[in-house]
């Protein structure tokens, strides 16, 4: 089960937060009041990441790594750990397997070696390493800038090495903590939108779990997992896929590499675009079926960042034709010829319950009552689990021990070149949200449009003054947006959102370069040049 | 801290004149130079660590303003960067005291005090002749102030000249002429010894018993072999002999209560906070005297500022405290630069600093200059300035003594309750508890002022009347009949002519139903227009209020417009009706205010219509 | 977790809830509330006590997610042994404590309190504490007619003032500041209870875009220089909104609305529903009338935001408003 381990409550007790590669700041603001709560409370902050952003600002400490080395400092930290002694051998023993392969493989990853890497001085790797190791409690969160490169998984993995290695999981106050990026990305995984899982993370591929599901709806599914994203644009590639129903998605402006995504998209034999709006994806479509906004015109749950599944609740009529996204699915289902009866948001979540033993207990009049429940509840009695993994400290181990996992620094897939010598970056600023579909609708004093962000050194470099318009090229294409000087950067290193694609497209930049395993792509780094605009 | 500063950048002029007390910038993230080879990848000046820098917010502003004589934007942005502070919060903090200036204009600034002492013996018409005088002026721009602490050379008027070596100075019995001849550079006529003499004219009389006032006028202030000579650091060096525990037992024993006003025992202070848990502690001299009427603490300091000093570090010994702060009101420049004289010697003889006269015990004393603003001298809004918060008070409890400077248990004693200490320890406390009355122990400084023949500052053995006081300093000129008598100060209340037997003790004044205070005795012959008087301390407290409590912020607005109402005669209900309003208004503000500036805005005010009716206020036509 | 056998087995259910660490619990303490025992737990405060025991209590600048700034100085008690009233609000309860809540002198310091706030502030959208000005008796046109409006307020520097003849009674009037789209301040309406500046500040936004600034009478809510908000360090959360008690502080749309006289609340209906925007799962209270947004609020009692939400929360859903504006879809 993918979930962060700890309740928002417990960052504001933690002795010690590790944010890496998260401008919580502005991406999650709520979560960073809980944050900020344990830092006026004493806990000391490291922030990992390449700019020094308005998140950074509150640490006490900040590694400013290139993009890309986060598994440098990852395993530096841990070799420093091991080296120094403060690893938790009685946790590693009880609950772990793997530690001596891991301790060979993080070997060569030295002070000095993560300091070539990664350009972060020896000195605060050895203090971050120091504090997360002698912390009581402990909490590492991270958001797209660990997850979005092509090895998005082993960044993961390199930092639930490093909790294992000082046993800060399963305990009040210690854990990982991924921050959901999108409402309900964690509920759409958790109601098995995921190639390989049935709702509530029962694996498609196992055979028991499976035939539960079979059994309860009455039909044959599939006994292999699906594809994940970067699978499905293959497929589409090569004809293996040639219709698709896209929901409440806009792959066109979200996907990395344009001018691909489009050409992917125009070659589907048939196109459904299920959206509140008219999307650039949506003028695609062959059919728009108009939604309802899950959150305020439908009924329903989410489930958020601490794994708390929370009530939406109809306040408004939709306008015109739009309809409930349930809805529109059951009459599509009607149409292939199944009839799942009327829609109704609570009959469907009781069929889930009844399915996904981590659910079960969560009745719609407790999700009222109790503000949301956090998974796994596995019955009507049952509260939750504040944090996750505490079978791990149970004596004797309750189950199966974690494995360290290996994982080997791979530096971004673009490597800088003469003719591109920038490495661009991306992200979220506070008040837009992704493409600015549904931001950019209200009348934010703090918007400034889309900016190519450039540290003032390299500005000068290039003669170029705060507010010029550039051209921006990378090996995919070329677009052109204004400079903004940003001292929050260094040489070499650039800066953009993605809110403003229709006037500055960004992701016409940034290459397709993805995790095999998760689907994500790289948006966090390509590589690029900044060009004067002859007047 | 991801603070937005905003403001223009600083000039160069700004920028050394801030650095000047902040030193060089570490960080570009707090107004430095950037250098990436330094901080392009890990931060010099960690969040936490930038965010200890608030306190210094004060003196960064005073240094801004004694350069320029104004708060240039730019200046305030820089400042802000280098401490992390965010603008609005400075602005908030600046925009709290009256000494500062937010609009550019003159070098030279003119505080002409037109407070109860003042404004009847030529303050008023100084204050008109010299803002007509300087009309226009880009040179000299006057201000009428509150009590200036001069009133024994009544009127007064504080000069602050700023520049590159900025200046400030008091002008006693002060006129266009000597206000005028203060201006140019380098001229500081509050720095004589005779005058010193003048305000304590027991010295040198036959039968003055004075031991707080004994080198006030005598030695060289600003010598501490002079000193020396005459006792000084005797009591020290007898509290590092005694110890931290019996130190306080003698405190306890001599039964010396605050001479601030509150009258706490001293001795069970200094306990508590020796007793407290952590180990991080301070001792904070109250210096901000802004009690109009009171100068005392003021002369002490000009007059006698190694015995300061040595109170100061005969507490922090005692208590286990390492940092001292004496916070002095910006009103007294030749203080501050007696006191900061005094610390250098005592800290360069050892007397001082780390180690002190090789005992082992560490003390320091950083000196902090208040800004304008009367309500600084409450120990919590003290801390609060001090820590470059708006100096608003703190509810107590919790109290001080486990809550106070930086939220660690703090001692904050009055300039006079530390400058006994010195004789205490030096004599022992039982010759201290031996003096005086059962319930007010000691001697006692009376700052007296206003129609008497010897205006000065006073020291008595506790016992003493009102009329042997008044009497000691050279009675009424020219025989007038008393009218009335102000105790403790704005804050305190009237007496009538039929009290002048009062025994000036705590318990004496308790129980006529006036209070000793800070020792204030300010006389007013039957001449005086006691109502012009009353509308003036309702314009004080209207001026002093922090704003921060509703029966306080209001009450005394409401409280100074009734007083208007009254004085003209334009009430709007009853007469009656507007004097029950006025007993509510001071009702409220009694019990409901968060500190005392509230439960005292009244007082005076009562007592003089309790004494003489509601007619007083009426208007007097010359 | 990465252990790969449990990509495909969910984890063992732990033998425990995991729940956090079990804190000593707190003696209780027992003291008496209008002549009535009550008991409490070690570190509640007089207001506890008096919720406790059922007793109404008026507030102002009390915030029960915020450390008590006790400035309003409305929830005084009587409290025995002490020489001034207490504000309840903060005062911590301590064994053996004999507390008024309904003595001659707690109701006139009440009245007095909210007269005084009423005779200097425009309350007419505060009607909660217009029922307690009415409550207690308050009569603030005892104070004289009300002074016109100033336009110095915000540059008022501390100390000497201009003297008042008197007759008529000063108070924060002001021009309403509207300078972005989002909300305005009407300062004419500000109780001064500091909440907006704990909101924005440590409490729960860290932003610190205003500040108490000036002194006494003249003490207002100012950004630095009194600059506009988008020349502020604001960033529009909207916090000081959620947390005014007058109204001072308000959506710009509820603002118009008023304006035009088709603000209504009967016809209103609150919804609560999880904001769409990042993973972080933030309650909004949709206010609406008329199948329009008119406001957002966020609870205060659930812990997730404690009422706080970020700009997007709480203004961003003009675009879910406007689809009926979107173009018709291509032939």
């Amino acid at each position: 089960m993918g979930g962060g381990t700890n309740s928002y409550q417990e960052i504001e007790e933690t002795e010690v937060i590790l944010l890496w590669g998260s401008n919580a700041r502005e991406t999650h603001p709520i979560f960073f009041h809980h944050l900020l709560k344990g830092v006026h409370h004493g806990a000391r902050l490291f922030a990992i990441d390449p700019r020094r952003t308005s998140s950074v600002r509150w640490a006490d400490t900040w590694l400013g790594l290139d993009v890309g080395t986060d598994i440098v400092v990852a395993n530096a930290v841990g070799r420093e750990i091991i080296a120094q002694g403060w690893h938790n051998q009685a946790f590693i023993d009880h609950a772990t397997t793997g530690f001596a392969e891991y301790r060979h493989s993080v070997e060569p990853f030295t002070l000095a070696e993560a300091e070539r890497l990664s350009g972060v001085p020896a000195p605060a790797i050895h203090q971050m390493a120091k504090a997360y190791a002698k912390a009581k409690t402990a909490i590492i969160c991270w958001t797209l800038g660990i997850t979005e490169h092509h090895n998005g998984v082993d960044n993961v993995s390199a930092l639930i090495n490093l909790a294992l290695l000082t046993g800060h999981v399963g305990r009040h106050a210690s854990g990982l903590n991924p921050l959901r990026g999108q409402n309900n990305v964690q509920g759409g995984g958790d109601m098995g939108a995921l190639p390989d899982r049935l709702p509530g993370f029962q694996h498609v591929e196992v055979d028991a779990l499976r035939q539960k599901f079979e059994q309860a709806w009455g039909t044959t599914i599939p006994p292999t997992r699906g594809w994940n994203l970067t699978q499905m644009l293959e497929a589409m590639g090569n004809r293996q896929l040639t219709a698709l129903l896209v929901l409440g998605e806009n792959p066109l402006q979200s996907e990395s590499d344009r001018h691909h995504t489009e050409h992917l998209l125009r070659s589907l034999d048939f196109l459904v675009v299920q959206d509140l709006f008219l999307t650039p994806t949506a003028e695609l479509a062959d059919v728009v079926l108009p939604a309802a906004a899950g959150w305020c015109e439908s009924e329903g749950t989410v489930t958020n960042s601490e794994r708390r599944v929370q009530r939406v609740r109809k306040a408004l009529e939709p306008p015109g034709e739009a309809r409930d996204d349930g809805e529109i699915l059951f009459d599509l289902a009607r149409a292939l010829g199944h009839d799942w009866g009327e829609f109704n948001a609570e009959k469907v979540w009781n069929e889930l319950r009844a399915l996904s033993p981590v659910h079960a207990g969560m009745t719609y009049d407790r999700l009222e009552k109790e503000h949301g429940l956090q998974w796994p509840c596995f019955d009507e009695a049952h509260p939750g689990e504040m944090f996750l993994h505490s079978r791990l400290w149970e004596q004797p181990l309750n189950g199966p021990p974690v494995a360290f996992q290996v994982v080997a620094h791979s530096p971004p897939v673009e490597n800088l070149t003469t003719e591109f010598p920038l490495r661009l970056t991306t992200g979220r600023r506070l008040d837009d949200y992704n493409t600015g579909v549904q931001t950019g609708g209200f009348d934010s004093p703090l918007r400034r449009g889309e900016t190519i962000d450039l540290c003032p050194e390299d500005a000068l470099a290039l003669g170029l003054t705060d507010g010029e318009w550039v051209r921006v090229v990378s090996p995919r294409g070329a677009i052109d947006a204004p400079v903004r000087l940003s001292n929050g950067l260094r040489p070499g290193l650039a800066f953009m959102t993605f809110h403003f694609q229709d006037s500055v497209n960004t992701n016409i930049l940034t290459i397709d370069a993805t995790d095999p395993r998760s689907g994500t792509a790289e948006f966090k780094a390509c590589s690029i040049r900044v060009e004067k605009k002859s007047l | 801290m991801d603070i937005k500063v905003r403001g223009p950048h600083p000039t160069e002029a700004e920028r050394l004149a801030v650095d000047a007390v902040l030193g060089q910038a570490v960080s570009a993230w707090a107004g430095g130079k950037r250098d990436l080879g330094r901080e392009g990848r890990i931060s010099l000046l960690g969040g936490s660590e930038a965010r200890a820098e608030r306190h210094l917010l004060l003196p960064a502003l005073h240094a801004v303003q004694d350069r320029f004589g104004w708060l240039p934007p730019g200046a305030i942005a820089y400042i802000c960067q280098r401490l992390t502070i965010p603008p609005a919060e400075a602005h908030g903090v600046a925009t709290f005291y009256h000494l500062f200036t937010h609009q550019s204009g003159a070098p030279i600034h003119v505080h002409v005090c037109d407070d109860i002492a003042c404004r009847h013996t030529g303050g008023l018409d100084l204050l008109a002749q010299l803002k007509q005088q300087h009309t226009g002026s880009k040179v000299v721009e006057i201000h009428s102030s509150p009590c200036l602490g001069l009133c024994e050379r009544a009127p007064a008027a504080l000069v602050l000249r700023s520049g590159k070596i900025p200046q400030g100075c008091a002008v006693g019995h002060a006129t266009s002429d000597t206000v005028a001849a203060a201006l140019p550079a380098d001229t500081f006529p509050d720095a004589g010894m005779d005058w010193l003499l003048a305000t304590v004219p027991q010295q040198g009389q036959p039968g003055a018993d004075l031991a707080l006032l004994t080198r006030v006028g005598r030695g060289d202030p600003a010598s501490l072999a002079d000193y020396q000579a005459t006792a000084g650091y005797a009591g020290l060096r007898a509290s590092i002999a005694l110890g931290g525990e019996k130190t306080i037992a003698e405190v306890t024993t001599s039964g010396i209560v605050g001479r601030g006003g509150a009258a706490f025992p001293t001795g069970r202070k200094w306990d508590a906070v020796a007793r407290a848990t952590d180990p991080v502690r301070y001792v904070v001299c109250n210096a901000d005297e802004s009690e109009p009427g009171t100068f005392k603490d003021r002369l002490l300091m000009e007059g006698d500022p190694f015995a300061l000093v040595e109170g100061m570090t005969i507490a922090g010994v005692a208590v286990g405290a390492r940092q001292g702060f004496l916070y002095i009101r910006g009103e007294y420049p030749l203080a501050i630069r007696r006191m900061q004289g005094a610390i250098d010697q005592a800290v360069a003889a050892h007397l001082l600093g780390d180690n002190i006269l090789g005992s082992g015990h560490d003390f320091h004393i950083t000196i902090r200059r208040g800004a304008g603003a009367y309500i600084c001298g409450e120990e919590t809004a003290l801390f609060n300035s001090i820590e470059g918060q708006r100096g608003e008070p703190r509810n107590k409890p919790p109290f001080p003594v486990l809550h106070g400077l930086f939220n660690q248990p703090t001692v904050i004693n009055n300039v006079e309750t530390l400058a006994n200490i010195p004789l205490i320890l030096r004599q022992g406390g039982a010759v201290s508890a031996a003096l005086g009355t059962p319930g007010s122990k000691g001697r006692k400084l009376f700052c007296v002022s206003g129609h008497v023949a010897r205006p000065g500052v006073y020291e008595f053995v506790f016992g003493i009347t009102l009329r042997q006081l008044i009497s000691q300093a050279g009675g009424v000129p020219g025989n007038r009949p008393i009218q009335a008598v102000l105790l403790g100060g704005a804050a305190g209340g009237f007496v009538g002519p039929a009290q002048l037997d009062v025994p000036l003790t705590l318990e004496g004044t308790r129980a006529i139903g006036a209070s000793l205070g800070s020792g204030v005795v300010m006389v007013f012959d039957d001449s005086a227009d006691l109502g012009d008087t009353l509308a003036r301390i309702a314009a004080f407290f209207r001026d002093e209020s922090c704003g921060q409590c509703v029966p306080c912020r209001v009450g005394v607005t409401r409280q100074e417009e009734l007083v208007g109402r009254l004085r003209h005669g334009q009430t709007i209900g009853s007469p009656a009706d507007e004097l029950a309003l006025l007993e509510e208004i001071g009702q409220v503000m009694r019990d409901a205010s968060i500190c005392g500036l509230g439960h005292t805005a009244s007082s005076a005010l009562q007592s003089a219509l309790r004494l003489f009716g509601p007619g007083i206020l009426a208007e007097k036509h010359a | 977790m990465n252990e790969p056998e449990m990509w495909y087995k969910a984890p063992p259910r732990p033998t425990l809830i995991p729940l956090p660490p079990v804190r000593a619990t707190k003696p209780q303490v027992e003291l008496t509330v209008d002549g009535q025992t009550v008991r409490v737990p070690e570190g509640a405060t007089l207001l506890d006590a008096c919720m406790e025991r059922g007793i109404d209590t008026p507030t102002v600048c009390f915030h029960p997610n915020y450390t008590p700034v006790n400035v309003c100085r409305v929830c005084v008690v009587e409290l025995e042994g002490a020489r001034t009233l207490v504000p309840s609000c903060s005062r911590l309860a301590e064994p053996g404590m004999v507390v008024k809540t309904d003595s001659p002198r707690v109701k006139t310091s009440r009245k007095m309190v909210l007269e005084f706030l009423a005779s200097s502030v425009d309350l007419s959208t505060a009607p909660e504490l217009l029922a307690r000005c009415q409550e207690y008796g308050a009569r603030p046109e005892r104070y004289g007619p009300p002074a016109p409006p100033a336009t110095d307020r915000d540059s008022r520097a501390a100390g000497h003032h201009h003297e008042p003849a008197g007759n008529e009674a000063q108070r924060v009037a002001q021009p309403v500041k509207i300078d972005n789209g989002l909300y305005i301040r009407d300062y004419s309406k500000c109780v001064l209870c500091y909440k907006c500046v704990q909101a924005c500040g440590d409490e729960a936004q860290n932003t610190f875009a205003i500040a108490v600034a000036g002194r006494g009478f003249d003490a207002r809510i100012s950004t630095e220089n009194a600059v506009s908000l988008p020349d502020s360090a604001c960033v529009y959360c909207g916090n000081c909104i959620g947390v005014c008690p007058t109204g001072a502080l308000m959506f710009k749309s509820e603002h118009t609305l008023r304006a035009q006289g088709t603000w209504d609340e009967t016809r209103q209906k609150q919804t609560d529903t999880i904001c769409g925007y990042c993973g972080v799962g933030c309650t909004l209270t949709l206010h609406v009338q008329d199948n329009t947004i008119v406001k957002v609020t966020s609870p205060a009692d659930q812990d997730i935001t404690r009422g706080n939400l970020c700009v997007k929360g709480r203004f961003g859903h003009e675009s879910i408003q406007n689809r009926g504006d979107e173009p018709e879809l291509p032939a």
